[in-house]
């Protein structure tokens, strides 16, 4: 993919291929904490945050320890390790650092360490034989694609409130539904640009 | 070949071990808030290692908040109060409280982290409840079904109950039965005494704990108890305390007595004790000693069914009888009932106690399930 600009992936993976609505994939925090628009917007910055990290150390990772020594296929294990360490140590250091941005970003950070879609983007990546930068713009587009998602279905929950829904929807079912109506407006985007 | 599967394990372990060692010095430098104290319900100190949740300390220290989705912070069940040394509401918990939890210092106890002294309350039962190991130092023959066994406590070596709780006995397998059941039985013994629990066990016929008791058990061997557990505990009040208890039913009516007289609680108190025939009567020498040692203190044994050698001229009848005697000539304004025994016994007493104007809020019982 060397001709691609990094900038169309970044964009790319907000809108025409969000990580969440068009891959589905980091769908239970997704449903799970999307409660409130708050706790949405906290746990979307921490995505962002470990999406963009990961992908550059996994970058890194990958061409310069598991290519060279032929052993590709271990990629799924080095990724996991690498992306559950790392969220470890952002959350210790983020916890010393300041108690706000804690409260704000870090709690939530142990909440993702399982979360699908940052190994997700870290497997595309490979697989679309990304640059650098284009791996670390893809992943902070993702990221940003997955809050996006989060948020307006944190914004549309805190509606459903409100509403009268059948007793049986209530809760996961509607959120369900919901999610493939969303899933269903993004396709609309797509078409506008190729990224894989 | 060789070299490719040692290459491929080698590498690994170094990326791995790489991480490993850069968050443990991370833990070390970072994570290390150094010994805090955590004090529960203002009576237990514990001094932990700070830096984890309150709820994996609260675990290393064997003591196990309930928690179904191991400490995600989705299934709210680990909620405790936290009075002093937490961090202001995090985000991941304010969705799972309501506005009263938050009110009431609610927090769950697995998002937040135990970074200074603390200063916490859990439920007694949770903080109390406790697998004890235990030794067999006594089994006694009371009357010719129901037996006294005491259990001398090992580990932990001692026990913290009201008066009146029970705790669940752990059968090891016997015989034909294979499998361990576990069955509740009063503790009869003061509440004071913390190092070992007394239980009064009557054979049911083909009851398999009672059974393993009554022919299986035997002095010195060891087995295993859950506790303390229960509400049926002397609760304050001015008026008489009224009892009421047949067979292994003296047991927490025993410990309740214990404490009366321990405490010098200045209550009037009367027990009433059903039973069939003498044989079936026990424990009366310590009742009358306990008339002496308790000011104001009756014990009232009836017979149902005496037998004509028995030479009886106690109280006869069923138990309900001398109770309503009693009840018509004393006044009940303020009196409490305390009733243990077969849910049938229990309820013929509660019409009599309701009858007289002891209403159901001053009626306590530990039926035997
Ligand atoms: S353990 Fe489930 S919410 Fe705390």
């Amino acid at each position: 993919m060397e001709g691609l600009s990094p900038w169309v992936i970044f964009f790319a993976s907000i809108f025409t291929g969000n990580i969440l609505l068009v891959y589905f994939l980091g769908m239970c925090s997704f449903l799970s904490v999307s409660k409130q628009v708050k706790t949405s917007l906290g746990l979307g910055l921490a995505v962002v945050f470990v999406l963009t990290i990961t992908s550059a150390l996994n970058y890194i990772v990958y061409y310069y320890i598991l290519e060279p020594l032929n052993i590709e296929y271990l990629r799924y294990i080095a990724f996991i390790i690498v992306i559950a360490s790392v969220v470890q140590l952002l959350e210790m250091i983020i916890e010393r650092i300041s108690e706000t941005l804690y409260i704000n970003l870090g709690i939530f950070l142990p909440l993702i360490t399982v979360n699908c879609a940052i190994l997700g983007v870290s497997l595309f990546m490979v697989i679309r034989k990304y640059t650098f930068i284009q791996s670390v713009l893809f992943g902070a587009g993702s990221g940003i694609g997955w809050m996006l998602a989060i948020l307006a279905m944190a914004g549309i929950r805190a509606r459903l409130n409100e509403q009268k829904i059948p007793p049986a929807l209530r809760g996961p079912g509607i959120a369900l539904i919901i999610s493939g109506i969303m899933a269903m407006a993004f396709i609309g985007f797509s078409g506008i640009v190729q990224i894989q | 070949m060789i070299t490719k599967i040692l290459i491929a394990t080698l590498s690994m372990a170094g990326i791995s071990g790489l991480l490993a060692i850069i968050l443990v010095i991370a833990e070390r430098y970072l994570a290390n808030y150094g010994e805090c104290k955590i004090t529960i319900n203002n009576q237990k100190d514990l001094i932990v290692k700070g830096g984890s949740t309150l709820l994996s300390t609260l675990n290393s220290q064997k003591i196990f908040l309930p928690s179904a989705c191991g400490g995600r912070g989705t299934c709210a069940y680990c909620k405790c109060k936290v009075i002093d040394g937490v961090g202001p509401l995090l985000p991941t918990e304010e969705p799972l409280l309501n506005k009263q939890e938050i009110e009431n210092q609610i927090r769950l106890a697995c998002q937040v982290k135990v970074k200074q002294d603390m200063l916490i309350e859990i439920p007694e039962e949770l903080f109390n409840i406790k697998e004890f190991e235990t030794r067999v130092t006594l089994i006694q023959d009371l009357t010719h079904d129901i037996k006294l066994v005491r259990l001398q406590l090992i580990e932990p070596y001692e026990i913290f109950f009201k008066a009146g709780q029970y705790v669940q006995l752990i059968t090891a397998p016997y015989a034909g039965v294979k499998e361990s059941v576990s069955r509740a039985y009063s503790v009869a013994s003061a509440s004071h005494e913390h190092d070992h629990v007394d239980l009064m066990i009557r054979l049911v016929p083909e009851g398999i704990c009672t059974t393993w008791v009554h022919n299986y058990l035997n002095e010195n061997e060891r087995v295993k108890i859950i506790g303390p557990m229960g509400d049926f505990y002397l609760r304050d009040g001015e008026g008489e305390i009224i009892m009421v208890a047949g067979g292994s039913g003296m047991a927490p009516i025993v410990s309740l007595l214990e404490k009366i007289s321990k405490e010098d609680i200045e209550r009037k108190v009367t027990y009433f004790f059903g039973a069939v025939r003498k044989k079936d009567l026990f424990y009366i020498d310590e009742m009358r000693n306990l008339e002496n040692e308790i000011g104001n203190f009756t014990f009232i044994p009836a017979l149902s069914a005496p037998e004509p050698e028995d030479n009886w001229d106690g109280e006869t009848g069923l138990i309900t009888e001398p109770l309503d005697r009693y009840l018509s000539r004393s006044d009940n304004a303020t009196s409490q009932a305390y009733l243990c025994g077969s849910p049938g016994m229990i309820n013929a007493c509660i019409n009599v106690f309701v009858k007289h104007g002891i209403t159901r809020d001053r009626i306590f019982n530990d039926p035997f399930a």
